[in-house]
């Protein structure tokens, strides 16, 4: 593939002809590797279809959790405050954290992949001790009884930037050239926004929040999933393109899926949930240098030491409840297969793992699986000399290319007390295919060299130059970044479906909230940790 | 002989050449050594008699009259097109200065003095004696009001002092190659080798402008009202010194950080305040200077007897090497950069303080004002908190904070934030000719009043015990408003200053 086919594939034609016009050679691509999760020990796993043999190994613990990510991690965390030690998690990677994990590229901590939480009101009680743990609450404001967070965690402003037509502005929405009617439309979408923040159904519950359990059911507010957000904004006369573009911007960003992709139902959950009365700001946004890599390392204290990385789960006997305790099998980097015996399970793994895992969905695959389907990420890492700037509002956290199929960049040392010198550049570029198959296969045909290619290009249009500054650029490929929320999956069974326990085994992970958040994982392991610690007989209060 | 009167224009031109370097050099000198009268009168006593001096000697001279001429004019072209900006460069680096500026005046004037007699000679031959004289001293004279005219009205205003002297420079060269046709018979085959020079002049000139254009733009000497006499860029930020009748300027990034005159009110206002205050509890003995690179509140602080060590973290080393080693600036800060107590860390304050157990008495945060964000950290909750953890019990702080008339909102926004951070705040605001009026904030752990005025043997010049006094009282239209505390995730204050000084631009 020339560089010309390789950007227009990723890019889009015009800007690839724009890129390729120079009569110069573009100078080598600076040095970098594949980071990030490994697809090969993945694969083997999903090519081993036959019965794996008895492995001649076996250990037992009370509590297997399968899956290091942050479902898996947020159950061990829950599992060691309640007291209960006699757990062991397993993590394909040799990291744990999932699409969490931090990056160090050029002696520089970064995300690779999830960069930021929400700050959660004082209802997620669960997320808020969490968070108090990592001194981010410093305290509870009086009037209103809301966490208060510690300013160095709270994303340091200027929070974002759009690059238009050769300038930067501030803000996420295109202000610079919007029409009157640009204007009316965006004020009669934070009007529709504002009515689902007001919205409170006959418990009391609001239409949209964190975590997504929290959510009301009300038919009103369920019936938000029958449509595609682009459909619902077509249905209200939603024409302007910067409004469509900031809604389309909005759903690559939470859910790697266009809004035509995207049910209605998270299209508003991302405006609607995070804000705490109508009318209001949304809630500030916490980050690290190294993004949700904070988070995973505070988790993951919890677990140390009965942390085994790089051991595969390829098959769970569930046992029964009451009867035969569960039986799983690993296999190891080494081909070596290591038995397990637990008597409860916390499958902490994507759905299509659950899939090829469990002996019983083996055999008979349910429905709901298929019902499950997730998006593709790349993530680039680049190490540059000096922090960009550009034309227009300087710097900020978050710069969005609006004229790209990526989301832009974050910059690593934007929380870092100085205002200078050598930074990383995380950009993410959601690969947002109507088939999600055709997306992991584009992803994967294309190794370092060529998504750094597709990075360094992208950036080079806000920051002409950049390739020949760039010192390093990191590559990661998420295959399966996150579950899809397309329209209809969310509240049509399927997630109720797979939430199900089967024998001893009990499923945690984000795809059964539909949407991959920080927050919706670890609700998911807290809340499979307090089920569990219910039928240990475990006191402990509910965090919930 | 038919070229005569060009000949006459010849002369007009030198004469007015002549006069623009005689009033070059006596500018300048009154720029950088102040004292304008003396320096004027100094300068047009010399140049006249270097001019006397020139025209005896021009006696000597018997052969090749044309030639001798035009290379006299080359050397008048070169020396003092070069003039200017070798007398700056020459002023921040040498300390026989004034050596420099009088041998160059002596010089110029010397090669001036013998064109005159030369050209009258070598016309000798063509124009009756009586019209000869009248003619090139008419000419000779009305070139020197032309120069008078043009000099202070048009070229010092647009062009600078560097760049009119090159300019002129260029002119006399121009005229020179220009005589090197009119005198050709005269000179005969050497002529070939006068136009060489008169390229390798022009050459050397040029250079010298676009070399003046990386120093400083055309538009940046329009933008300042004096003259530029030091310039640079640094990686953090843009550095001007600019000299004009009352004294030395500062400029970061073209904002005033002070100016000679009356940069005494300010950092005794800045300074005292906050030593008198922690002084109540103790002798201050260690004393942090954030930002104030120029040295200026180090020589306040150095005042106090009691003084052990002062720690100064200024960003930009660039800042602290001029305060240190430019004349002017050493001059106005008394060396104090020099003295064994201090020691100057080049640092972003935001990072310094996060680190090291040192406990302060004082603390003084001199930082330009929040104009942009990176400016604006140093004026968070954030950074005032961790500022509260490195103040010694009964350790006070001040802070420069904004015009509190200009800018009222972010002045207040600055105490407010302060008083965020857990810190007891009295605002507090003196008058600066060159700034208006300034505000700043005095801080503590404890509530306190104002403290009474510094000891009489510090010998200050502003701060008395009525002013001390008068600093606390604030007027109506600077009171309290309503603000908004500035955050690391705000960055209120960037935002208020910026909506408020763009009103008064």
């Amino acid at each position: 593939m020339t560089r010309r086919e390789l950007l227009t594939a990723m890019l889009g034609a015009p800007f690839a002809a724009a890129a390729c016009h120079t009569a110069t050679r573009p100078s080598p691509l600076p040095p970098g590797e594949l980071v990030g999760p490994s697809d090969k020990l993945g694969h083997r796993l999903r090519d081993l279809r036959a019965q794996p043999p008895a492995p001649t190994r076996r250990e037992r613990a009370a509590i297997v959790i399968v899956g290091g990510g942050v479902a898996g991690l947020s159950a061990a965390w829950r599992l060691a405050r309640a007291g209960v030690t006699d757990f062991v998690v397993v993590e394909l990677e040799r990291e744990p954290g999932g699409t969490a994990r931090a990056g160090r590229v050029a002696g520089q901590d970064c995300p690779l992949g999830a960069h930021y939480l929400v700050a959660p009101f004082a209802e997620n009680r669960a997320l808020v001790t969490l968070l108090s743990e990592l001194g981010a609450v410093t305290g509870v404001d009086d009037a209103t009884g809301e966490p208060q967070f510690a300013e160095e965690q709270l994303v340091a402003d200027p929070e974002e930037r759009v690059f238009y037509k050769g300038r930067w502005y501030e803000g996420l929405y295109l202000h610079a050239g919007a029409s009157a009617d640009d204007q009316r439309q965006l004020t009669a979408f934070r009007a529709e926004v504002d009515r689902w923040v007001a919205f409170r159904d006959a418990r009391g519950r609001r239409a949209f929040t964190v975590p997504v359990a929290a959510c009301s059911d009300d038919a009103e507010v369920t019936a938000l999933d029958r449509s595609s957000m682009a459909e619902w904004l077509a249905a209200r006369s939603f024409t302007s393109p910067r409004l469509r573009w900031l809604v389309d911007y909005a759903c690559r960003d939470d859910f790697g899926a266009t809004a035509a992709q995207t049910s209605a139902w998270a299209g508003l959950f991302y405006f609607a949930a995070r804000m705490p009365r109508p009318g209001d700001d949304s809630q500030p946004l916490l980050t690290w240098p190294e993004g949700n890599g904070r988070l995973v390392a505070q988790l993951a204290r919890a677990a140390t030491g009965r942390l085994r990385t790089g051991l595969a789960v390829v098959d769970v006997e569930p046992g029964a409840p009451g009867g035969e305790g569960a039986r799983l099998t690993a296999l190891d980097a080494a081909g070596e297969l290591l038995g397990l015996d637990a008597e409860q399970v916390i499958f902490a793994a994507p759905q299509f793992v659950a899939g090829r895992a469990l002996r019983p969905f083996r055999a008979a695959p349910p429905a709901h699986l298929r019902e499950f389907t997730t998006g593709a990420w790349m993530v680039a890492n680049v190490a540059v000399p000096e922090l960009p700037g550009g034309l227009g509002f300087p710097l900020a956290w978050d710069n969005v290319l609006y004229e790209s199929p990526s989301l832009g960049y974050v910059v690593a040392t934007h929380q870092q007390p100085g205002s200078r010198g050598p930074t990383v550049l995380t950009y993410y570029h959601p690969l947002c295919d109507d088939d999600p198959r055709a997306a992991r296969s584009r992803l994967l045909a294309l190794g370092r060299d060529e998504w750094a290619e597709v990075a360094l290009a992208d950036l080079s249009r806000a920051h002409p130059g950049l390739r020949e500054q760039a010192t390093r650029v990191d590559v990661a490929r998420w295959g399966h970044a996150m579950v899809r929320p397309s329209p209809g999956f969310l509240f049509g069974g399927a997630r109720a479906a797979a939430a199900r326990p089967v024998g001893r085994v009990r499923f945690a992970h984000s795809d059964l909230s539909g949407v991959a958040l920080f927050e919706e994982a670890f609700y998911q392991g807290v809340r499979a940790a307090e089920e569990v610690l219910a039928e240990r007989g475990v006191a402990s209060p509910s965090l919930l | 002989m038919g070229r005569a009167p060009l000949l006459y224009l010849n002369v007009f031109v030198i004469a007015t050449c002549g006069l623009v370097y005689e009033l070059l050099a006596a500018t300048l000198a009154s720029y950088v050594l102040g004292d304008s009268v003396t320096q004027f009168s100094l300068i047009i006593g010399i140049y006249l008699s270097a001019m006397g001096v020139g025209s005896w000697l021009s006696a000597y001279l018997d052969k090749d009259l044309a030639l001798r001429f035009l290379d006299v004019e080359l050397g008048v072209a070169l020396v003092g097109g070069l003039s200017a900006p070798l007398l700056f460069l020459g002023f921040a680096r040498l300390d026989w200065f004034p050596v420099l500026l009088y041998g160059k005046v002596f010089l110029i004037g010397a090669l001036v003095g013998l064109e005159l007699p030369l050209l009258m000679r070598i016309l000798r031959e063509q124009v009756e004696f009586k019209y000869l004289v009248a003619r090139v001293l008419s000419f000779d004279y009305l070139g020197a009001l032309l120069a008078s005219l043009v000099f202070p009205l048009f070229f010092v205003p647009r062009l600078g002092l560097v760049r009119t002297s090159l300019v002129f420079g260029l002119v006399n060269a121009a005229v020179a190659l220009w005589g090197s046709y009119l005198l050709a018979p005269l000179v005969g085959r050497r002529v070939i080798g006068v136009r060489v020079r008169c390229a390798v002049v022009a050459v050397i000139l040029v250079a010298g402008l676009i070399k003046a254009d990386r120093l400083t733009t055309l538009s940046e000497d329009e933008l300042f009202a004096d003259e530029i006499v030091h310039a640079e860029t640094t990686p953090y930020q843009r550095i001007v010194v600019t000299r004009g009748r009352a004294g030395f300027n500062l400029f970061l990034n073209g904002n005033l950080q002070f100016a000679s005159a009356d940069e005494y009110r300010y950092h005794e206002a800045l300074t005292h305040p906050a030593m008198a205050l922690a002084a109540e509890t103790g002798v201050p003995r260690r004393v942090l200077i954030l930002g104030g690179g120029d040295g200026l509140a180090l020589r306040e602080v150095l005042k106090w007897p009691g003084v052990e060590t002062v720690t100064l973290v200024d960003l930009d080393p660039s800042m602290t090497r001029l305060a240190k080693n430019y004349p002017p600036l050493r001059a106005l800060n008394g060396g104090a950069l020099e003295d064994p107590r201090v020691t100057v860390v080049n640092e972003d304050a935001m990072v310094w303080i996060a680190r090291g157990p040192e406990r302060y008495d004082v603390a003084l945060l001199d930082f330009p004002d929040p104009n942009s964000f990176a400016l604006g950290k140093l004026y968070t909750r954030s950074f005032y908190q961790r500022l509260a953890k490195r103040l010694a019990p009964g350790g006070a702080i001040a802070v420069q904070a904004t015009s509190p008339l200009f800018a009222r909102r972010s002045f207040w926004c600055v105490v407010r934030t302060m008083e965020a951070a857990g810190l007891f705040v009295r605002p507090y605001h003196v008058a600066v000719p060159s700034f208006g009026v300034w505000g700043f904030a005095l801080a503590r752990h404890t509530p306190f009043v104002p403290p009474a005025a510094p000891p009489q043997a510090l010998a200050l010049r502003f701060l008395n015990a009525d002013a001390m006094a008068a600093l606390f009282a604030l007027p109506a239209d600077l009171g309290p408003v309503e603000v908004e505390v500035n955050r690391l995730d705000n960055q209120a204050l960037v935002r208020a200053y910026e909506a408020e000084w763009q009103k008064w631009q």
